[in-house]
C-alpha cells in the first residue's frame, strides 16, 4: 500500500486577529499548526499501513516553514514527506492549489489512496479533495466516516451524507476526504519526533512536477478575491435575568411570545 | 448572455427542498442579466410532478436527464453528465447547494471546466457594468467574509449554503420548457459502485437540512440532561445541535457536532443552551436567522449574537419552556377542531 496524505498548514485559528485597516489576517506571531481535520486522514492512512503493510507520504503545499507539519506528521508515524514550495505557487486558488499537488502526486507516482482531511480551517472550501481526484481521474469517497475493508484492489467505505450514511466501493487508486468520526488521531512520539528531526525533506517546485506554468498561483487561479471584510456579527438583542420564579416565568413566556410571533410554533 | 443554472437535488426519489432555494437566488441573478433561469435534474424515474414544480418554482427551463444508471449519486457519472450538458449550452453561471452533493460534485466539474468555484456563499449578486456574479462568503471560521469572482472563465461557479434563503414560492400558472437528454452508456462507467444507504435514526433530521436546531453544550450538565434538548428539538420539529466539548464527552455523536470542526449551519431558529459561545462553536452557526441563547453566565459570549438572551440555568428554563409549547399547542388543537 502507498498512501498519500496532503495536508495543510494553518494558523491556530482560536487567536485569529484581523487588522482592522486593510482587512487582511495578521499573520505575524500566530502559531501555526496541522490543520486539525487533516489528523483524521494522517491517523487512517497510518492505520491502514499498520493492517496491510506500506507507506504513508504527506504532502504539503505552502512556505518553507510548512516543514514543520511534514516534520509533525512523520513524529506521528508518517514515512515520507514533500514539501511543494515556490514563489510561483503564491495566491493560488483551490483550481490551482489542486493542481500543483496532484502534479505533486503523479511525481510521486505508483499510489493507492489518496487521503485528504475534509477542509482547511482557513480557507474552509473543502475543495481541494475533490479537485485533486478530479485532476487525477480517481473515483472518490468524500465525507468518509469509516472504512470498512479493503482487497482485492477495491476499498469499501462509508460516508456521512443528509439523514445517514451511504456505502460504496472504490477501485483502487481511489481518493477519500474523511471526516472526525472515522479516528482518533495519535500523538507524536518521541522516537518519531526523533527521527523527523533528522529527516531531510525534498523541496519540489514547478520544474520537478511537470507543471504547466499558466496553471500556477494567481495566474493559474480561475477565481480572484475581490474584497474582504469583517462581518458584523453582533446583534445583542433583549437580555432577560432569571433570579426567582417571577422572572423564570417572564423568561418563559418571552420565548413563547418569540416562537409564537416568528411562527416557529 | 448565457443562462443561470442551478442544481436541482433528487436523491431516493424525492426533489429536495433547497432547490427551490437555488430558484429563489437564481431568479435574483437572470433578473438582473435579463437571461433565462435553468435547473438541472439528474436521477432515476423521475416523476413529472417535480420537473412541473420546478417550473412553478421560477424555472424558465427544466434539463431533464433520467437514466437508471443516475439512480444514486458517483461522482465520476454525475459529472460526466454535467460536463456534457455544460459543453453543449454555456450557462453563464451554475448554482449548486453546499450539500454533501453538491460540496463534491462542483469540485470534481469545476477542475475539468477550468473554471472558478466559490464554495458555500451566503450572497450573490451581480457587478455593475461587466455583469459578473459577486460571490460573498465566510472562511477563517467566519472570521471574515470575502467577495470572489471568477472574471474570465465560464460558467462562473458557486455552492450556496443551504438555508440562507427562503425556498421560491409556487405560481402553478408558470409555463417553462422542458429538454429531456439522454447520454451514452460510456459516460456513466464509473471505478465506483454505490452499495446501500442506511437511514441513521439518531439523525433523522440532520442539522444541515434543519429550520430549527436546538444545541446543546456543556452546561446541559451531563448525557441524561441531554432529554431535554432531544424533546425542545422535537417539539420544534428540529434537530439537536451540540458543542464540541459535548462530542468528545460522548454525550452526542459527531454528526451533530456545530462548528468549525463539526457543520456548519444557518437555521431559522439556534437555540444555544449551556453553550459559551467560543469562536469556533459561533463559526459554524452564525449566519442562523433567529438566535436564542440560555446561559446561566450573564457575560458569556453567545449573548452577542443573541435576538433573545435568558440569563438562567437551562434546567429550569427549558422544562417550562417545554410544558407551555405542550400547552399551546394542546389548545391549538382543539382550536382547531
Ligand atoms: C478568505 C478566502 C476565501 C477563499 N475562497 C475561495 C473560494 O471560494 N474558492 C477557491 O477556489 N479558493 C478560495 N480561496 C483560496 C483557497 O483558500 C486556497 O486555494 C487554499 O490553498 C486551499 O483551499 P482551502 O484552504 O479551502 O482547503 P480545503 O479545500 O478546505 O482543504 C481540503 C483538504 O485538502 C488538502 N489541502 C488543502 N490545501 C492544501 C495544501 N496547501 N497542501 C496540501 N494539502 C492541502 C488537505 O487535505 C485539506 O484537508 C480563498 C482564500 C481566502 C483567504
Ligand atoms: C481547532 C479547534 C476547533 C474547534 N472546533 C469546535 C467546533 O467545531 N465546535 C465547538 O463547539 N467547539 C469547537 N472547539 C472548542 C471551542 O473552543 C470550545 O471549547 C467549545 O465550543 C466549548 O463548548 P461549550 O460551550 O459547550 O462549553 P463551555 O465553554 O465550557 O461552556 C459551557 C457554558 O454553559 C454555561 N452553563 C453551565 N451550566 C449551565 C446551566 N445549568 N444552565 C445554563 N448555562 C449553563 C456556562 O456558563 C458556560 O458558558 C474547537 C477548538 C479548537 C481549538
Amino acid at each position: 500500500m502507498k498512501i498519500v496524505v496532503p495536508i495543510k498548514q494553518v494558523p491556530e485559528t482560536s487567536n485569529v486577529k484581523m487588522n482592522p485597516e486593510t482587512g487582511t489576517m495578521v499573520r505575524e506571531g500566530v502559531e501555526s499548526i496541522i490543520n486539525p481535520l487533516d489528523l483524521y486522514a494522517i491517523e487512517t492512512a497510518i492505520r491502514l499501513k499498520e493492517k496491510f503493510g506500506g507507506q504513508v507520504i504527506v504532502i504539503s503545499m505552502g512556505p518553507d516553514k510548512a516543514l514543520e507539519a511534514i516534520k509533525e506528521a512523520i513524529a506521528m508515524g508518517c514515512d515520507d514527506g514533500i514539501l511543494l514550495s515556490d514563489r510561483k505557487f503564491a495566491g493560488s486558488d483551490t483550481w490551482a492549489t489542486s493542481y500543483v499537488i496532484a502534479n505533486g502526486i503523479k511525481q510521486i507516482g505508483d499510489f493507492d489512496l489518496v487521503i485528504c482531511g475534509e477542509r482547511a480551517t482557513d480557507g474552509d472550501t473543502a475543495q481541494v479533495g475533490p479537485g485533486i481526484a478530479s485532476f487525477l481521474d480517481l473515483p472518490l469517497s468524500t465525507f468518509t466516516s469509516e472504512i470498512l475493508s479493503l482487497n482485492d484492489g477495491k476499498i469499501k467505505v462509508r460516508r456521512l451524507v443528509e439523514g445517514g450514511y451511504e456505502e460504496i466501493e472504490l477501485e483502487l487508486p481511489a481518493a477519500l476526504t474523511v471526516v472526525k468520526e472515522i479516528s482518533d488521531p495519535r500523538l507524536p512520539t518521541l522516537r518519531g519526533k526523533l527521527k523527523a528531526k533528522k529527516m531531510q525533506i525534498p523541496v519540489w517546485g514547478p520544474q520537478n512536477i511537470n507543471a504547466d506554468e499558466e496553471n500556477l498561483g494567481l495566474k493559474g487561479s480561475p477565481t480572484r478575491v475581490v474584497k474582504i471584510f469583517t462581518p458584523k456579527v453582533t446583534r445583542e438583542g433583549e437580555k432577560i435575568v432569571v433570579k426567582d420564579e417571577k422572572t423564570l416565568n417572564e423568561a418563559v413566556d418571552k420565548i413563547m411570545d418569540y416562537l409564537i410571533k416568528k411562527e416557529f410554533i | 448572455m448565457g443562462e443561470v443554472w442551478t442544481l436541482a437535488e433528487f436523491r431516493h426519489g424525492e426533489l429536495s427542498s433547497v432547490s427551490y432555494e437555488l430558484l429563489n437566488r437564481g431568479k435574483n441573478l437572470s433578473q438582473k442579466l435579463d437571461t433565462a433561469l435553468a435547473s438541472v435534474i439528474l436521477g432515476y424515474d423521475i416523476k413529472k410532478e417535480d420537473i412541473d414544480e420546478l417550473i412553478a418554482r421560477g424555472a424558465d427551463k427544466v434539463y431533464v436527464v433520467d437514466d437508471k444508471n443516475l439512480e444514486n449519486f458517483l461522482v465520476e457519472s454525475y459529472a460526466n453528465v454535467l460536463i456534457a450538458l455544460l459543453d453543449e449550452y454555456k450557462p453563464d453561471i451554475f448554482i449548486a447547494a453546499a450539500t454533501t452533493t453538491g460540496r463534491t460534485l462542483m469540485p470534481y466539474v469545476a477542475v475539468r471546466k477550468k473554471t472558478g468555484l466559490t464554495a458555500d456563499c451566503t450572497v450573490l449578486d451581480i457587478e455593475e457594468g461587466t455583469g459578473n456574479l459577486l460571490q460573498t462568503r465566510p472562511a477563517i471560521g467566519g472570521n471574515i467574509l470575502a467577495t470572489i469572482k471568477t472574471p474570465n472563465t465560464r460558467p462562473q461557479m458557486a455552492t450556496v449554503r443551504p438555508h440562507s434563503m427562503k425556498p421560491a414560492i409556487p405560481d402553478k400558472n408558470r409555463n417553462g420548457e422542458v429538454i429531456y437528454k439522454k447520454y451514452d452508456e460510456s459516460l456513466f462507467k464509473t471505478k465506483s459502485k454505490y452499495l446501500r444507504f442506511i437511514k441513521d435514526e439518531s439523525q433523522q433530521v440532520t442539522v444541515q437540512d434543519a429550520k430549527v436546531i436546538v444545541a446543546g453544550g456543556k452546561g446541559v450538565g451531563k448525557e441524561e440532561n441531554f432529554a431535554i434538548i432531544d424533546e425542545l428539538a422535537e417539539l420544534l420539529g428540529g434537530a439537536v445541535g451540540a458543542s464540541r466539548d459535548v462530542v468528545d464527552r460522548g454525550w452526542k455523536t459527531y454528526p451533530h457536532q456545530i462548528g468549525l470542526s463539526g457543520k456548519t449551519v444557518s437555521p431559522a431558529l439556534y437555540i444555544a443552551a449551556g453553550i459559551s459561545g467560543a469562536v469556533q462553536h459561533i463559526a459554524g452557526m452564525q449566519t442562523s436567522e433567529n438566535i436564542i441563547a440560555i446561559n446561566k453566565d450573564p457575560d458569556a459570549q453567545i449573548f452577542h449574537l443573541a435576538n433573545l438572551g435568558i440569563v438562567g440555568d437551562l434546567n429550569e428554563v427549558l422544562p417550562l419552556l417545554i410544558e407551555r409549547i405542550k400547552e399551546y399547542k394542546a389548545k391549538e388543537a382543539s382550536a382547531n377542531v
